[in-house]
């Protein structure tokens, strides 16, 4: 008797094999084992023996679609800044593709970064991926070994102990709170779809944090940032960050200082934050990759909160729908505007 | 340093006016003569849609006490649409600032027309008191300390 894991990793071995062999694709875009247990890598198969090693399991947390617009540039002929792209069809690539990965694509859709016709998305309804440090506080930091997965538990080996843990509780905050794992667009199926859930209490840990008063939020903020490294880890790893010069490199002007220092690391988070307003799809990369434990989801999450509330907004879910700082109602909500406030209170 | 709250504080405000509104709306209050305290510094900007967040924080992060973002009414802008994207824009931005615990005061944003030289001297001196009840900003502001040698 197989996993469900198990049988997606075959599922996905299956399609990108037939991608490959009859040439509709040229890379396909998936996961690998990693080197050590509880860590998967991003892979790249190019052949069908690639595709042999792609695999699948609850660990796959970095967002595919950061690579896809690097990778369908890298297929395309090399041309000048501002020359048009050659005539005719151009080599595709296949990628596997999670709830909110499909709804990055579709943001990168909006926001041109990949072409539609050129990627063959092949749906996996995800079931939430573990969180690493959920899980090593789960066996009180002891150093890992091996890790067997079931459906629904996960049996945890390491040095002189054996632990089986339930799956969703160490699942990431993000995908415990995610209302849509189906892919939106996919043109393969893996499994079965699983339909919206219904989380009335989805937006709690912002709310929890709303409720504070204005010098406790600060202290909570300045409380989170204090142990970033400023790797940009975060960065990096976010589909939607495909500036060519991120606003931390510009010097001419800096935005924000290149030190370590309180201030600029704020500042780092409030622009990396606010870059990402209306378009996050809350995959939890940023915070699955940080070196230091730092929750930056949070700050997306509220954003993205507020884009809910108004703009009746949520990304990635219809690519004909502009994203929300692209566009404007007249009947947009001001009553944050001073000379509004003043004019409700004459009457 | 003067920033220390004392009697004669008075708040430093960044004050990024369109060009075609609210900059007019200043130079109108000048020529009627109406009186507003010295505290704002005008930034003129093509429209309220040119002010990134960056210019806020960086006015923030240079030490202002408080910003204050003005444009035209909605529906008047010179470029047809410039400021309602600013507005989405500012809208999500204050919310967020609010969040992380920036007081609510220091960054203002307001509609004032180039025939409204009353309406521009009154946002300047609301603005003011709503920064002075605040007192000097020190939460994004980058302090530069020379090392003593």
């Amino acid at each position: 008797m197989s996993t469900v894991n198990e049988k997606i990793a075959g599922q996905i071995q299956q399609i990108a094999t037939q991608l490959l062999e009859s040439k509709e694709v040229a890379l396909f875009l998936g996961y690998t084992q990693g080197t050590v247990p509880g860590a998967m890598q991003p892979f790249v198969a190019r052949d069908v023996e690639d595709a042999k090693r792609l695999s699948w399991s609850s660990f796959c947390v970095v967002n595919l679609a950061n690579y896809l617009p690097g990778l369908l540039r890298s297929l395309e002929p090399p041309r000048r800044p501002n020359e048009p792209p050659p005539e005719g069809p151009l080599p595709k690539v296949g990628v596997v593709a999670t709830g909110c990965w499909s709804r990055n694509m579709v943001v990168q859709i909006q926001e041109n970064q990949i072409d539609r016709e050129r990627v063959v998305i092949v749906g996996v309804p995800s079931r939430g991926m573990v969180d690493r440090r959920k899980l090593q506080e789960s066996v009180g930091q002891r150093e890992i070994t091996s890790i067997q997965e079931d459906d629904n538990s996960l049996l945890i080996r390491g040095n002189g102990f054996e632990k089986v843990i339930n799956r969703w509780d160490v699942i990431r905050d993000n995908c415990q709170t995610c209302v849509h794992p189906d892919p939106v667009i996919y043109d393969r199926l893996v499994g079965s779809l699983s339909g919206d859930r219904n989380i009335p209490d989805r937006f709690r840990q912002v709310e929890e944090i709303e409720a504070l008063s204005v010098e406790e939020r600060w202290n909570w903020f300045q409380e989170e940032i204090s142990s970033c490294i400023r790797c940009y880890a975060c960065r990096n790893v976010c589909p939607l960050c495909y500036c060519p010069t991120c606003f931390v490199d510009d010097s001419r002007p800096q935005w924000v200082g290149k030190s370590k220092e309180q201030v600029d690391t704020a500042l780092f988070h409030i622009v990396r934050a606010y870059h990402c307003a209306g378009r996050c799809t809350d995959c939890g990369s940023c915070e699955s990759v940080c070196p230091m434990g730092i929750k930056m989801r949070l700050f997306t999450r509220k954003l993205q909160k507020d884009c809910l509330e108004l703009f009746d907004f949520e990304p990635g879910l219809d690519p004909d729908i502009p994203l929300p700082l692209t566009t404007y109602s007249t009947s947009d909500p001001e009553d944050f505007i001073l000379t509004q406030i003043r004019k409700g209170d004459e009457k | 340093m003067e920033k220390a709250m004392g009697e004669n504080w008075e708040p430093k405000i960044i004050a990024f006016l369109c060009n075609w509104c609210s900059y007019a709306g200043a130079d109108l209050a000048g020529v009627s003569r109406y009186q507003y305290p010295p505290s704002i510094r005008i930034v003129r900007v093509p429209c309220s849609g040119r002010v990134s967040p960056n210019l806020i924080l960086d006015a923030l992060r240079s030490g202002a006490d408080g910003v204050l973002v003005s444009g035209c009414h909605p529906g008047d802008c010179h470029y047809i649409s410039g400021n309602l994207y600013a507005r989405r824009r500012f809208a999500l931005l204050e919310r967020f600032l609010e969040f992380i615990g920036i007081e609510p005061g220091r960054v203002n944003f307001s509609w004032v027309s180039a025939s409204e030289g009353e309406q521009f001297a009154e946002v300047v001196q609301e603005v003011t008191e709503r920064v002075r009840k605040l007192g000097p900003a020190k939460k994004l502001v980058k302090e530069i300390t020379i090392c003593p040698r």
